[in-house]
């Protein structure tokens, strides 16, 4: 039981990784891309739609990094090109993708989806808590393995700290003859690829199916994410999970019955009464209020990491949505 | 090639009043390659979408119905974007505002036969938009907490509201357990103006007069020049001795009113009950008005009339020439797409560059 919910929650998690790691990168090189939760899902419909017409979901997952990557351009064209207002043209972004994904994905509506494999690796997998370590499905080993390599890329490369620069000062890193504005489209292209391959996880693995805006918001908490993580990509990981049990366990007590609450809830009932006012108060909240739960979370966590003015400060990337036009 | 932006020396009047109208331009032509791709005639699409829907009364007054909540939304949130507030969660206080709205008819079903209903649902809702707003109004001024996600977020918690309130204790027990409210009757209902040719309602009457009073505000105001100061240079607005926590409340609570607003008049009017779903984004089509609009409340009456029609459009062209109504969507995202791009002409021009120029190719 324990085992099955925690798998739960790492497939709930992956695609707030992936999207949030992807953007992490965008806002270290100073571009605020509001247009994740758009990327996400033209990458859930277009890697459902590759997947279903070959039958093989690795060229879905493929299809929906290259659909993320060329969504971004988008993006990236007005709002680094163009020096458009980065918050208005990241929500353009948004709307686009909802309308275009809801059009492409109306033939799919209620087809039955490809589903990525998990991986079996025999011996391990069937070690106890075997299938958590040694038998997931690949985007999850991806994503961890992303989450690293971008730490590593970030913190302990040059080109990480040249774009790094870039987001904290365009000017200055221009002055110094570094290509402000190669490098952020560069790091664009990186979160759209990210924000479609977190679709794909979405229509791939965590439903196998294509249901109209069916990232839920999910773009967004990945946003709120980096604001939580503070810009460093442990943090996100932690931060990603932490929704991700959050998603599951409200998930789990809708679905429960009372039994089973009693189930849980019996280690907490020292005394009986505990145990039925527990019990009683868990069921009695109407299942919209759990639904709610990760985004009241999310409205929370900001509010407890923002709270801290001088951190945020020392953190955010300085440049962070301020358009650049080199002068020449 | 590379894009280069030469800063013009003054801002270009001529881009100022002509991008809206390019933009519209490319959306058609884009909407056009649309249709080939989804193997429709563009012309029978462009019809369909733009010109049907103005040939006949009835669908003009449904016209009016889509564009006041449009516009409504769409003057508030340009004080907001004005002010440099970024407000996404209007569909979030549209739908707390049906909800206030509907409360006290709901509550007690016999002030339906009274006179003074109307107003003070109308009053409810505004209410209930404002405080809804007030929430993220309140994080950002005092925990400095980023509006934008705290905004959206709220979206999806006044949806599930509204959810758990017409499937549960606001249900019509006289409904089948069907999920909605009972039908408002009476006094309750947002009289139409000319019911012999069609359903339009006092919403649109609300929509224009708040878009003036907004232009009233905004441009021959102190208070204006306020939300503009702060907007541009917060620090400017320091010295000059605005209160940029004061302008984060007024921006919110303004534009949180007019949303609330438009979903107690839409409930109260078009719907005619409390229902599950009560917009079809309208709240997040409106931010595509605000900006077509340029932000300036007459222009917004314009373009929420042009948004209104892409959603009329877009159920005609179903039925008509059997393309999906999510086509509409699409158009409305590309809309906005344009329009930012055409404003980057007023303050830059743009020159191609050769590769070998900078050094490098960037696109």
């Amino acid at each position: 039981m324990l085992e099955s919910i925690l798998l739960t929650i790492a497939t709930a998690a992956t695609p707030l990784l992936l999207a949030a790691i992807g953007e992490l990168v965008v806002e270290r090189s100073g571009v605020l891309n509001l247009g994740v939760e758009g990327m996400m899902l033209m990458g859930a419909v277009i890697g459902f739609g590759a997947a279903l017409s070959t039958g093989n979901p690795w060229i879905g997952v493929f299809a929906a990094i290259v659909a993320g990557m060329l969504f971004s351009m988008l993006f990236a064209v007005l709002a680094l090109s163009l020096a458009t207002n980065q918050v208005a043209t990241g929500l353009s972004l948004t709307l686009l993708g909802v309308g275009l994904s809801g059009m492409i994905g109306e033939a799919f509506v209620g087809q039955p989806g490809v589903k990525m494999a998990a991986i079996y690796i025999p011996g391990l997998t069937d070690l106890p808590f075997g299938r958590l370590f040694f038998g997931q499905d690949p985007l999850f080993y991806i994503s961890l393995l992303l989450t690293a390599g971008v730490a590593w890329f970030l913190f302990r490369t040059r080109a990480g700290l040249t774009l790094r620069s870039v987001g904290d000062s365009h000017s200055s890193a221009h002055a110094l003859g570094i290509k402000v504005i190669p490098i952020r489209y560069a790091a664009v292209a990186f979160g759209g690829a990210c924000a479609g391959l977190a679709g794909a996880q979405m229509s791939l693995v965590y439903t196998s199916q294509w249901i109209e805006n069916m990232t839920a918001g999910r773009g967004w908490i990945a946003l709120a994410l980096v604001v939580f993580a503070s810009w460093r990509p442990g943090r996100v990981l932690l931060g990603a999970y932490l929704f991700g049990a959050i998603t599951i366990l409200q998930l789990h007590v809708q679905a429960m019955s009372v039994n089973e609450i009693a189930q849980w809830t019996g280690p907490f009932a020292f005394v009986p009464e505990i145990g039925r006012w527990l019990l009683g108060a868990l069921k009695a909240v109407p299942t919209q209020f759990l639904s709610a739960l990760p985004y009241l979370a999310t409205v929370i966590v900001l509010v407890i990491i923002s709270r801290n003015r001088r951190l945020t400060l020392i953190n955010t990337p300085a440049s962070l949505g301020r358009p650049f036009v080199p002068d020449r | 090639m590379r894009i280069e932006l030469i800063k013009r020396p003054q801002h270009s009047k001529l881009f100022a009043a002509l991008s809206p109208f390019i933009a519209f331009g490319l959306t058609v032509i884009a909407g056009s390659i649309l249709f080939l791709f989804l193997g429709k005639s563009p012309t029978a699409g462009l019809y369909a979408y733009f010109i049907a829907p103005l040939t006949e009364v009835w669908s003009l007054h449904e016209l009016a119905i889509k564009a006041a909540p449009l516009i409504l939304i769409g003057v508030g949130l340009s004080v907001c974007y004005l002010s440099n507030n970024w407000n996404i969660g209007a569909e979030g206080q549209f739908v707390i505002g049906a909800v206030f709205g509907a409360m006290l008819p709901i509550l007690v079903p016999s002030i339906q036969q009274s006179p003074v209903a109307l107003p003070v649902m109308l009053v409810m809702g505004a209410l209930g938009g404002a405080l809804y707003a007030a929430i993220p109004a309140f994080l950002k001024a005092r925990f400095n907490t980023n509006e934008i996600l705290t905004s959206l977020m709220l979206v999806y918690v006044a949806q599930l509201i509204l959810d758990w309130l017409v499937r549960g204790p606001w249900r019509d027990p006289a409904a089948m357990n069907f999920p909605q409210a009972p039908r408002f009757t009476g006094y309750a209902v947002l009289p139409e103006l000319m019911p012999m040719s069609g359903r339009a309602n006092l919403g649109i009457v609300f929509a224009l007069v708040a878009a003036m009073l907004v232009w009233v505000l905004v441009n021959r105001m102190l208070k204006g020049f306020e939300v503009r100061v702060i907007g541009m240079s917060p620090r400017a607005g320091k010295f000059a001795g605005f209160s940029a926590t004061k302008m984060i409340f007024f921006a919110f609570l303004l534009s949180g009113a007019l949303a609330g607003l438009a979903g107690v008049s839409e409930i109260s009017g078009a719907i005619g009950r409390l229902q599950p779903s009560i917009s079809p984004g309208y709240g997040f089509a409106a931010i595509i008005v605000a900006f077509l609009g340029r932000l300036n409340p007459l222009g917004i009456v314009a373009a929420g009339l042009v948004l209104a029609l892409t959603y009329l459009g877009g159920e005609a062209a179903q039925i008509s020439i059997g393309v999906s109504d999510k086509v509409a969507r699409a158009f409305q995202g590309m809309l906005l797409f344009f329009v930012l791009a055409c404003d980057t002409f007023i303050h830059y021009r743009i020159r191609f560059a050769s590769g070998r120029a900078g050094g490098q190719a960037n696109a």
